[in-house]
């Protein structure tokens, strides 16, 4: 499915771009988007350092236990086939907790952690497993109680109340969150139980 | 009152939690140091490993932009989804919103400075953009870190969080702010 995507948004590109006579721009955009993506991948690496770390200290000092106590049992039942134990359960009860509190830079390094943790509990190492379909629903549609980005756009607008859209973005993001977890497990189902 | 306290904690939450984190681990007797530096060499090969996922994915949407189709895809779907109720200035967000994060914020803003961010537009805008996500990159990142080259029906997932994300944005801002 990912090559078709691919294959519809490059190829398709470039026949718009031809038909409609802007074929000079997709050199340019090609490049740039590759030079981009080496640029991001670096800046990415600097806050995945800072966060690992820090993910490191709090594993040590017991607060990731703390925060599985709370939300691991919710986290646990939408995730059955990872160990409760497992190294995976703590990243990604970090990752949720991340992407709640609205620490956007803080949720990418711990997804990816916790995304690698998986792929030591799979056996095919080039496949989604099921549980990596489910953190990816979580990730992308993220149950957020501090949207800070948001808040401070509207804030930089000249809104006379910035912070207003917390309550429909909470609301928005629990059904978008069910939303996805539903069509997930549809999913799992029509795929069968292949892989854990 | 409850605005302040938002602002007050979007500003302080990096810092405790960069506070709190070594905090609680020297109390708690960890080599806080040594542990930063152990964990952050994990972060170090991830970049060498997302990069060619990061290429692809980039190359195709920057093509895909570029090319103008994007644009037209838009002012197709306009007079499709205003049937639905939703404001035609909303369609381009929601094109953009799963294939890129800075364009999606870049749109975000303008939309803000053009409609006002205390219209019902600038308010559905800003909704769509904090609760929903980047599926494409974190699609491409996430399953690049580990490796995976197959994500099988993760991009369905995604894509059906991201639709239901735009609709209900638009049904509950004007449940909640319509005069």
């Amino acid at each position: 499915m990912i090559n078709l995507i691919w294959l519809l948004l490059l190829a398709g590109g470039i026949f718009y771009a031809g038909s409609t006579g802007r074929i000079e721009a997709v050199t340019p955009s090609a490049i740039a988007a590759a030079e981009n993506a080496v640029t991001l991948a670096f800046k990415l690496t600097g806050v995945m350092c800072l966060w690992l770390g820090m993910m490191k200290i709090a594993e040590r000092a017991g607060l990731v236990r703390l925060m599985s106590f709370i939300i691991g049992p919710f986290i646990r039942r939408i995730f059955p086939s990872v160990p409760p134990n497992h190294p995976a359960m703590g990243a990604i009860v970090m990752t949720v907790s991340a992407n709640m509190l609205g620490l956007g830079n803080a949720a990418t390094p711990l997804g990816i952690k916790a995304m690698q943790e998986l792929q030591k509990l799979s056996r095919d190492r080039e496949t989604a497993t099921p549980a990596m379909c489910t953190l990816l629903a979580l990730c992308t549609t993220g149950v957020t109680l501090v949207p800070a980005t948001v808040i401070a756009l509207r804030a930089a607008a000249g809104s006379t109340d910035p912070a207003e859209i917390v309550g429909s973005t909470l609301a928005v993001g629990l059904v978008a969150a069910t939303a996805a977890l539903t069509v997930d497990r549809i999913c799992r189902a029509l795929y069968g139980g292949r892989g854990r | 009152m409850f605005a302040l306290i938002c602002e007050l904690l979007s500003a302080w939450a990096i810092p405790l939690v960069l506070l709190l984190i070594p905090l609680a681990g020297y109390l708690r007797r960890v080599r806080v140091y040594e542990a930063f530096v152990e964990g952050a060499a994990e972060g170090f090969q991830t970049a060498v490993r997302i990069m060619p996922f990061l290429v692809a994915m980039l190359v195709a949407v920057g093509v895909f932009r570029a090319s103008g189709a994007l644009d037209d895809c838009v002012a197709l779907l306009k007079p499709l989804l205003s049937v639905f109720g939703v404001p035609p200035e909303l369609v381009p967000l929601a094109l953009l919103r799963p294939l890129s994060g800075t364009g999606a914020l870049g749109m975000t803003t303008e939309l803000l400075a053009s409609e006002g961010p205390d219209s019902l537009t600038g308010r559905m805008a800003s909704t769509i953009l904090g609760s929903t996500d980047t599926t494409f990159y974190i699609l491409t990142v996430y399953f690049g870190a580990a490796g995976i080259r197959n994500p099988r029906y993760a991009v369905v997932v995604g894509l059906a969080g991201d639709i239901t994300g735009f609709f209900m944005s638009i049904y509950i801002c004007r449940l909640l702010f319509s005069p």
